[in-house]
């Protein structure tokens, strides 16, 4: 190791921390705007709430409406994904890959696209498609590939066919093996996906654009609303709402992947 | 047996819902796209018509532009945040990989705080040339948000793969009189390609399909989302609107099935 830094290492740092500003430096600026009385003025003309109360008052139910699909969109991810997963490790062979290829199709075909074969499906069914689950329809197919992985890759990292056997050998049924010894010993893998779902579904726009009615308008729906006709403060104060609820998720899903990573390489 | 069947029930719940809400609904995609007044020559109109073939070719074009360039600049970052250890590392490499599931709408808004109207960039150029210089909602703004969004997850997978680096080789070819662009060229490069391919084809994909970034800065720019949403709200076109959400589906889908074949794993978030 060398002790003096050369001059390369001052030039990639401030490289890197160029970067680094131009992914933060507007994460700043639009929460400070979005408690600043006149962002045009600056922050000279003072700091306020009430921008954040206005978005808080008019926009409740898109946040809250967001929060439950999130939620409903990882049971969803729980029940469907984690069997899926378990049946994916244990059979290791063309079908099950050709399986996993096509979990994945939602991620890699436009969100659009999917809303939009939901919709020529769908549509017609009027109960259906003005109800929330069809928002949670989608959201299910695009997280689901996120939790299938994820939970896929622990359990082919740990030696499934051995834990199995052995809890098998001292009288344990598929209903006890797989709830005391296959789930807790996925749970980095559970808890990393869950955070993914939870992160992505509160997020999802492509999809939701489509997807959504006027009654069942999402978060990431009406932030699109107020950026296009609102006042700057008013999107801010909304972006900050955001914020508040997603960067605490996505450094939990850091800490969660640093955990993973270092079990790992135990 | 029973094992098997056993695993067939666990399967099922996603199977069904994956069939109803996903299978299902594509191959209805296909056929819509080829119901319309055009019939099936809607696919070609696709390839044909001017208008459609300028919009995937810009399209193309942008997302090619960004994968090159978030490649370069996540590839020196990466590569330099595994190598070096230093105070202030692990808070660096966070904030850098902050933004990875943030949603295209707010990455539009991000653009817009930086080169919008009241955004920073303008501010900036006023106060040393005396001019704003606005380009948030232009492709140059578009452009912006593309790579904003894909800088995150392609430094990821730089460090993942730079961590596999033997630097005793770059020691070697040092040692052997070697320059550091020789190398990055000889040694690191071809040492970290089929990351960067993979990335890179990640990259490609989630620019192709990204909408809610262009909706955000609600331009001119034709890009095939963009296309397919206008066909679809504002000329109730559901026939072409079908059409185009079939092709560019095959092509982001295609992007990414390789980018699978060479690291085996490219789940990516497409905003």
């Amino acid at each position: 190791m060398r002790m003096r830094r050369s001059i390369w290492f001052w030039l990639q740092l401030g490289f890197t921390l160029a970067v680094c500003a131009f992914l933060i430096v507007p994460i700043v600026l639009s929460m400070l705007a979005g408690i600043t009385q006149n962002y045009f003025i600056g922050l000279s003309s003072g700091f306020t709430l009430k921008w954040v109360i206005k978005v808080w008052t008019d926009y409740q139910a898109p946040v809250l409406l967001s929060i439950q699909l999130a939620v409903a969109c990882l049971a969803c991810n729980l029940l469907l994904g984690i069997p899926a997963a378990y049946v994916l490790a244990k059979r290791q062979n063309a079908f099950t890959r050709a399986i996993e290829e096509l979990l994945v199709m939602p991620v890699a075909v436009p969100g659009i696209a999917t809303a939009l074969a939901l919709i020529v499906t769908y549509g017609s069914l009027g109960g259906f498609r003005t109800h929330w689950t069809f928002i949670l329809a989608g959201h299910v197919l695009f997280t689901l590939p996120f939790m299938v992985r994820s939970v896929l890759a622990v359990m082919m990292s740990i030696d499934l066919t051995t834990l199995e056997e052995g809890a098998r050998s001292l009288g344990a049924n598929f209903i006890q093996r797989f709830f005391g010894v296959i789930l807790p010993n996925c749970r980095a893998g559970i808890i990393a996906g869950a955070l993914m779902v939870v992160t992505l579904s509160l997020g999802e726009f492509n999809m939701t654009l489509l997807l959504h009615t006027p009654l069942t308008q999402t978060l990431p729906v009406g932030l699109a609303d107020t950026y296009a006709s609102l006042r700057l403060e008013v999107g801010s104060a909304y972006t900050l709402v955001f914020f508040v609820i997603i960067i605490p998720l996505l450094v939990a899903m850091q800490w969660a992947s640093n955990a993973a990573s270092r079990a790992r390489s135990l | 047996m029973r094992e098997r069947s056993l695993l067939t029930l666990l399967m099922l719940p996603a199977a069904i819902v994956f069939a109803a809400f996903f299978l299902l609904p594509l191959a209805q995609l296909v056929v819509i796209g080829g119901s319309g007044k055009l019939g099936w020559a809607a696919y070609a109109e696709v390839f044909s018509g001017t208008h459609y073939l300028k919009s995937f070719g810009q399209t193309i074009a942008l997302s090619v532009a960004v994968t090159l360039f978030t490649l370069v600049v996540s590839g020196i970052a990466g590569v330099f945040l595994e190598r070096n250890r230093f105070p202030g590392h692990s808070v660096l490499t966070a904030m850098l990989t902050l933004p990875l599931a943030f949603p295209g709408v707010v990455i539009g808004f991000m653009v817009i705080m930086l080169a919008g109207r009241q955004g920073l960039i303008p501010d900036i150029t006023d106060m040393l040339v005396g001019e704003r210089l606005v380009f948030a909602y232009s492709m140059a703004g578009l452009f912006m948000g593309y790579v904003y969004f894909s800088i995150p997850r392609t430094i990821l997978t730089v460090m993942a793969a730079a961590e596999k680096l033997d630097p005793r080789l770059e020691e070697a070819a040092r040692s052997l009189g070697a320059g550091p662009v020789r190398v990055v060229r000889d040694v690191m490069l071809p040492a970290l390609k089929p990351a960067l391919l993979a990335a890179g084809a990640i990259c490609f994909a989630t620019s192709m399909g990204a909408f809610g970034t262009a909706f955000t800065l609600a331009t001119r720019i034709n890009v095939v989302p963009m296309v397919i949403y206008t066909e679809f709200t504002l000329q109730a076109n559901v026939a072409m609107a079908a059409a185009l959400s079939f092709v560019l589906g095959a092509i982001t889908w295609a992007a990414l099935a390789f980018a699978r074949s060479l690291t085996g794993s490219s789940v990516a978030a497409a905003g």
